[in-house]
């Protein structure tokens, strides 16, 4: 299923990091998951191999949007919640950019929430690095819509009112073909992830598990955390079996209509119980079920939840246009202006 | 028969019904017959918002107005000498617009009681005698159209809807032209269906037979083939018009085009006709809302492509933060606002200029755009041609405005050859240059370059932050800031070098200047020959330059001892030259009701108390 867009091309020298470092300065807090993330990229664009002037990073705005200017690419910093417009234009004009956008969760699920389901709807072709740290950082602090029901924030002095989203129900909701779900703390991980996003044809949504360290620290703690993270999360791998544990003897079975955590060995459970990951199947509905996972009752899914197979938007604008143009017989503007019901003054 | 035949030199044919009688299309194909016989014409669809109005009111009535001449047409005409009414309440709703003597043609079978009623009419205006003054045809068109298709198989439905082509059948007699050019339009219309396209023809033709053997029509009507200069010309609807200079620019300027776009009345014909041409390689993104529509824009153009976005006022409203960021970010995009009645959702499908301070200020911050604006149908070509070829070498966004008068009118249109258009050049940066920067500037036009991604060696990022002069690094440094607001300013001011001087028609001086913009072009210009028939010293100044303004402008209206700006708004145009040209006094005449100029309106205002 890894496929490189033929259409981007591939760089004739050896790039490295250093040649995707920028000259600005990076002005994000001392601490922040930010760096890990910038980190990653630098590192995975050149092993992707396209041409370095091939590579272009949108944003919207807010504190993980200034990462345009972070690394050596074309870059374009928009304006708030609208990145997967943005991008959707640019990929849509230009199909042999390798298109990457970064968002935070105030970003794209509150105001740009309309463009961000509507790019996966379509499933144009470019990466979406989902920053979630559960707040407003850069406006200083007031809850986002992936802020958890309760929370006391600068305008939720007495705890938030509101549901929050889980953006992987929300992309699949939107039909997305690819989300992934990985921490700033784990860099190899969160590496690799970012790759299959890459290599991945059409919207693929990475959530990045972000720490603010300012105004949400360790809001991802319970699933993150070191001391947590083996009893809180589970590895996704396509084709093994959902098992995590300090000792991996827990598992996520499938029972009638939901998954419910497992131990190997007690009330005769075996491996053969436990449910196979499927990246890649059609049907998002027990990807779904895998993606709303959350503690106490169950582990977080990290890793690839969903990578199904689909055309994109802008390879099916590209072959209706090729499709057209070898069949119309209006080859230029002048053909057009002189089709139709004229009249000749002689 | 014989019948006499009387020459005119110009008529005004207005066609009118339930919004659903097919009323537009009749119209249009009239108007595609006389253009095909050579006459020059303007057109003027009118109907109301909803799909389907109840049938038989006055609310309901969809209207076109098609004025034929042998000489220059400006405008659909003030008062029709023709009217088609399909129904009592086409009647009523339109019965104010006749000439004198004029002739109305009614569908008779749709007179009866409940029709009436609902249409407002105490008693049968086609009996009591309130039409005496006028030549009246009762033709039972509702009947005849049955009875044309009676040996066919053509279902009840087919036979109610067909109704218009025997009113078209009447008024093509009546007009001495011939029935071939709807022939060929109902050919390939429902090429798929020959059965259909021969059902309208019958009843096309059974409408032509019944006026020729029909004795109360006494003559017929011939307007003579317009003296046009050499060449070839078709009839053009605005809308399509503008699509088509948006496609002539693309292929001139070698940029691939980008419209994104998000379906609002009265543009949605620009993307419509757009959206036909992926032959020419255009790419058309309907988008979720007018916001992606233009920042999808904006993402295309930073990507190297002509990048246009179409909408109407509300929409207009919805782009403003990003035509700021198109703005900041220096990029070309060009932004057709057609204009309808506001404010908010106003009156969708009527027209008016009101929208010209949300072009010149609606956005926040110092964030000059370069506005021009289309004053015909024909002329939308030229004006489209005109705003991509501004944006794209000038680096920065243009507001194209046109409106639902001449967006949706149609127009005679002599075709140019896209060879004779002026070139265009953008100033896209070369590969591997060593002094690019983002904000580097051309001296003379103050433009930076278009370095595309893809091209190596110009990597750079921009964005809606503040960027430092020349270099392009996010800046918040005040004095960078100041300098860089009008270094902006600056560069759309500097447009005026490269637009046309101001033209007056009419007395290049003396004791008026009738000053207007946009598409009420046709009214005055008529309106201003109508004065200087009558012996006055009348110059017309029509505005299709609004920012900047042609650099002789002061200069022409220092030569009249008045100055009179006529608008459709409550008088925008004329604030904005008492701000730019404050030295002048000026007196306006302005129309809000979402309709256009009557030729006699302006000349009566002009006129009045003299």
């Amino acid at each position: 299923m890894k496929t490189t867009d033929e259409r981007i091309p591939k760089s004739d020298i050896e790039l490295n990091r250093s040649d995707f470092v920028s000259d600005q300065m990076v002005k994000w807090c001392p601490g922040c998951g930010n760096h890990a993330i910038l980190n990653s990229i630098s590192q995975l664009f050149p092993r992707l191999g396209y041409k370095k002037e091939n590579y272009v990073v949108v944003s919207g705005i807010g504190c993980s949007s200034r990462f345009p200017y972070y690394v050596s690419t074309y870059g374009f910093h928009g304006i708030h919640g609208r990145a997967a417009a943005i991008a959707s234009g640019m990929k849509i004009a230009n199909p042999s950019l390798s298109i990457w956008v970064n968002t935070g969760d105030g970003d794209s699920m509150a105001i740009g929430g309309n463009h961000f389901i509507h790019a996966i709807r379509r499933n144009i072709d470019m990466t979406i690095m989902l920053f979630n740290n559960q707040i407003y950082g850069l406006t200083k602090g007031q809850y986002s819509p992936t802020t958890p029901m309760g929370a006391i924030t600068k305008t939720s002095p007495y705890g938030t009112l509101e549901t929050p989203f889980n953006p992987a129900e929300l992309v699949i909701g939107a039909q997305g073909t690819f989300f992934a779900r990985t921490a700033d703390n784990s860099p190899k991980d969160m590496s690799n992830i970012l790759e299959e996003a890459a290599l991945h044809r059409g919207t693929a949504v990475v959530e990045l598990l972000q720490n603010c360290i300012i105004f949400a620290d360790k809001t991802h703690a319970m699933v993150t955390g070191k001391e947590y993270r083996e009893e809180n999360q589970v590895f996704l791998k396509h084709g093994e079996p959902l098992l995590y544990g300090k000792d991996r003897n827990k598992g996520i079975r499938l029972n009638k209509l939901r998954l419910e955590a497992v131990e190997i060995g007690k009330n005769g459970i075996t491996i053969d119980d436990i449910l196979v990951h499927d990246q890649y199947e059609q049907d998002p509905i027990i990807q779904l079920m895998i993606a709303k996972m959350a503690p106490p009752h169950l582990p977080m899914a990290v890793g690839i939840i969903r990578a199904a197979k689909a055309p994109t938007f802008d390879r099916l604008v590209d072959e209706q246009i090729e499709a057209q143009k070898a069949k119309s017989p209006i080859k230029c503007v002048d053909d057009l202006l002189n089709s139709g019901d004229i009249i000749e003054i002689k | 028969m014989d019948k006499r035949v009387i020459n005119l030199e110009q008529v005004v044919v207005k066609f009118a019904g339930d919004s659903g009688d097919g009323m537009q299309l009749t119209g249009t194909l009239f108007s595609e017959a006389a253009a095909k016989a050579g006459n020059d014409l303007a057109t003027f669809p009118d109907y109301p918002a909803e799909i389907r109005a109840p049938q038989n009111t006055v609310a309901g009535v969809s209207g076109f107005q098609v004025h034929i001449g042998k000489n220059k047409i400006h405008t659909s005409g003030d008062h029709f000498d023709v009217l088609v009414a399909m129904n009592p309440a086409s009647l009523k709703a339109n019965l104010k617009w006749a000439k004198r003597g004029a002739t109305i043609i009614v569908n008779e079978d749709a007179f009866e009681e409940k029709a009436l009623e609902k249409a407002g009419y105490a008693s049968n205006p086609l009996e009591d005698g309130s039409l005496d003054a006028y030549q009246v045809i009762k033709a039972p068109v509702s009947r005849l159209t049955k009875e044309s298709l009676n040996d066919t198989d053509a279902d009840t439905k087919t036979k109610d809807k067909s109704r218009n082509m025997f009113a078209l059948g009447i008024i093509l007699y009546l007009f001495n032209k011939g029935l071939e050019s709807t022939f060929e339009y109902l050919d390939e219309k429902f090429g798929k269906n020959p059965k259909v396209a021969g059902y309208n023809k019958l009843v096309l033709e059974a409408g032509y037979s019944y006026a020729y053997h029909y004795e109360m029509i006494h003559s017929t009507i011939q307007v003579e083939p317009a003296k046009l200069a050499k060449g070839k010309y078709r009839n053009v609807i605005g809308n399509v018009a503008t699509a088509w200079g948006f496609m002539a620019a693309a292929e001139r300027s070698g940029r691939p085009l980008f419209l994104g776009s998000y379906p609002i009345t009265p543009a949605t014909d620009i993307l419509i006709e757009l959206s036909k041409h992926k032959s020419l390689g255009v790419k058309t993104f309907q988008a979720e809302d007018e916001i992606a529509g233009i920042c999808s824009a904006i993402g295309a153009s930073f990507t190297g492509s002509l990048a246009i976005t179409t909408t109407s006022g509300p929409g207009l409203s919805l782009k403003s933060e990003a035509i700021g960021l198109a703005v900041i970010t220096e990029l070309p995009l060009v932004i057709v606002d057609v204009q309808r009645s506001g404010p908010s959702t106003g009156m969708p499908t009527k027209s008016e200029q009101s929208d010209l301070y949300q072009a010149l200020f609606g956005r926040n911050g110092e964030c000059p755009c370069i506005v021009i604006a289309a004053s015909s149908p024909s002329d939308c070509f030229y004006a489209a041609y005109e705003a991509a070829k501004l944006s794209l070498e000038h680096m920065t966004p243009v507001l194209l405005l046109t409106d639902g008068y001449i967006g949706n009118g149609s127009q005679l249109f002599k075709i140019p050859s896209v060879k004779d258009l002026p070139s265009i050049q953008p100033p896209i940066a070369t590969a591997n240059d060593p002094n690019y920067k983002p904000y580097r500037r051309n001296p003379e036009t103050l433009a930076r370059q278009w370095a595309l991604p893809g091209t190596p060696g110009l990597l750079h990022r921009i964005g809606g932050l503040e960027k430092e002069d020349v270099a392009g690094n996010v800046s918040t440094d005040g004095a960078n800031h100041e300098k860089m607001v009008h270094l902006r300013d600056e560069k759309v001011q500097r447009v005026a070098n490269y637009i046309p001087r101001q033209e007056v028609e009419g007395d290049p001086e003396g004791d008026i200047l009738v000053v207007s913009w946009g598409g009420t072009y046709g009214a005055v210009h008529a309106a201003v020959n109508e004065l200087r028939r009558q012996g006055k010293k009348a110059g017309h100044a029509h505005f299709k330059y609004i920012m900047p303004l042609p650099l002789n402008t002061a200069e022409i209206l220092g030569n009249y001892k008045k100055i009179v700006v006529c608008e459709l708004n409550n008088g925008q145009f004329v604030n904005y030259l008492r701000m730019t040209h404050p030295q002048f006094s000026y007196e306006q005449f302005n129309k809000v009701q979402g309709q256009p100029f009557l030729v006699e309106e302006i000349v009566t205002h002009l006129t009045d108390g003299e």
